[in-house]
């Protein structure tokens, strides 16, 4: 939920038209949750996809839910460290990096999410990643803010990772 | 409020617009999907020396906006499709009593208590009166964020330039999402008039009485008289997004969110040759019923899609029929559908008519 508001967020400050829609309900604790993002030069007309061009995949579930639903042209970025290797579509182009393993090493267990953001960014080109870390600012909230800086280096670190 | 783009819930926009509008007082229950209004409003409020208050219940909500609304206060509330159902008897008295209020249901799916997923279930609801007594309310029909936010500041107007409670009625995926909102004082604040009408009678005053009750021969006559003279002068108020209607074959009505994700696979339709084009009513009650019967008189074809089994087609249908009939197509409430699966029944209903 995080990177994807940042991503709307960052899209938006760039002069985008973007949606951000979450979908948790009943499965908040425990289970799995999901947001899209468009991003798009022109106005927006569904906020839904139901095929996307590009997915960022965190764990298992995610990925038998998900993998199907991707556009053959699509990319997938997928959670090295929580996903199964032999659970990917050899078909599908995809980005395979440890985001958890890469957040433990930087010492920030909690921003594998924006490693995977980084890779993300990197993969489609979608936004510079100076205009997403631009828009930390915007999204952590006032009482993490110590925690900007960390959260940009993991983003630079997802960007950087080559497998 | 600073004039700039900010990233917000369809939710947050109508909590935002109201304070911006001049809203005072907001009185309200628990219910997803719609739970950021209060949530937000309750600081808020506050803050714009309003008063916010959780009621308990949608019948004590609904009877505090009744109150605040008799002393010509620009008041609201929010809830979803079952509160509404609570908030009747209250709705069908202001419309009786011709007490001003603004009124916003997220709607979710039934019946019953449904889901929180998105649903357009309500139009009947909305747009019939809900309550006994043939009571009309003014609807709105938001399907953007920045909607929400326009159409809400609006609504206050309207509700005291009619003297009439006005519902927004949104649904799950217009509260839950975000996009960019350019916030900003309302264009023109026009005089709410209260003064003349308004309860009152405090000390020397003379005395005012609001009420919905009439039982002197004829009286209640006379006041239904009035109150559909009141409803027939809203319908120089309809309003409606057209997009690519002008040459098309075949024109799809949709609906709030139901209504942007049509305009997507209208735009998939064109891209691939398809004549088609979009009407989006923006204003459910009073219906655009003039602009459509003058598309249907150019002999345009009409598919209608909303999520439910079926019930802004008969508007539409009535609307156009002494010129031609309405394709429908349903959603059931209760899943997301996107631009592709609207696109497949656009193209079916064009392959029909070769």
């Amino acid at each position: 939920m995080l990177i994807g508001n940042l991503l709307a967020q960052a899209g938006m400050e760039q002069g985008l038209h973007v949606t951000f829609i979450p979908v948790y309900g009943a499965e908040m604790r425990g289970g799995t949750a999901n947001c899209t993002v468009v991003v798009s030069s022109e106005p927006i007309g569904s906020p839904i996809v139901r095929r996307p061009q590009a997915t960022i995949i965190m764990n298992q579930p995610s990925l038998d839910k998900f993998q199907p639903r991707l556009r053959p042209d699509g990319v997938q970025i997928v959670n090295a460290s929580l996903v199964e290797q032999a659970s990917l579509d050899p078909a599908r182009r995809t980005v395979y990096i440890p985001a958890n393993d890469m957040a433990n090493s930087l010492g920030s267990p909690r921003m594998a999410n924006m490693i995977a953001l980084g890779a993300y960014l990197k993969a489609t080109g979608c936004l510079p990643p100076d205009a997403v870390i631009d828009a930390l600012d915007h999204v952590i909230p006032g009482h993490s803010r110590q925690l900007i800086p960390q959260n940009a280096e993991a983003l630079r670190a997802g960007y950087a990772f080559s497998a | 409020m600073k004039s700039e783009r900010i990233l917000i819930k369809g939710n947050e926009a109508v909590a935002y617009a109201a304070i911006e509008a001049g809203c005072k007082c907001f009185f309200g229950y628990p219910i997803t999907p719609q739970n950021e209004i209060p949530e937000l409003l309750s600081k808020l409020m506050p803050e714009n020396g309003g008063e916010f208050v959780q009621a308990e219940s949608e019948v004590g909500a609904a009877n505090m906006l009744l109150g605040a609304g008799a002393c010509g206060v620009r008041a609201m509330t929010s809830t979803s499709g079952p509160g509404i159902d609570l908030m009747q008897e209250a709705i069908s008295y202001m419309v009786g009593s011709q007490i001003p209020c603004v009124i916003v249901n997220m709607s979710r799916g039934g019946p019953g208590l449904g889901s929180i997923d998105a649903s357009q279930a309500d139009y009947y609801q909305a747009t019939r009166g809900g309550a006994h007594g043939a009571g009309r309310t003014f609807v709105l029909a938001p399907s953007t964020c920045q909607e929400c936010y326009d159409m809400v500041q609006e609504a206050f107007d309207i509700a005291f330039r009619y003297r009439t409670p006005v519902l927004v009625l949104g649904d799950a995926i217009t509260g839950q999402i975000k996009e960019p909102v350019l916030c900003h004082p309302p264009v023109h604040v026009p005089d709410d008039k209260a003064g003349s009408w308004c309860l009152q009678g405090m000390g020397d005053r003379a005395p005012r009485l609001l009420k919905s009750v009439y039982l002197d021969d004829g009286a209640l006559a006379s006041h239904n008289e009035l109150l559909e003279a009141k409803y027939k002068a809203m319908q120089a108020d309809p309003r409606a997004e057209c997009l690519d209607t002008d040459d098309a074959e075949l024109v799809v009505a949709a609906f709030g969110s139901i209504g942007r994700i049509a305009r997507s696979a209208v735009q998939l339709a064109r891209a691939s040759g398809h004549r088609v084009g979009l009407f989006r009513p923006q204003t459910l009650f009073p219906f655009p019923a003039r602009e459509l019967e003058r598309l249907a008189a150019e002999g345009k074809r009409f598919l209608v899609i909303e999520q439910n089994a079926g019930q802004m087609v008969d508007d539409v249908r009535l609307a156009i029929r002494h010129h031609a009939d309405a394709d429908f197509f349903g959603v059931m409430p209760g899943i997301f559908v996107d631009a592709d699966d609207l696109l497949t029944p656009i193209l079916n209903c064009m392959r029909d008519a070769q």
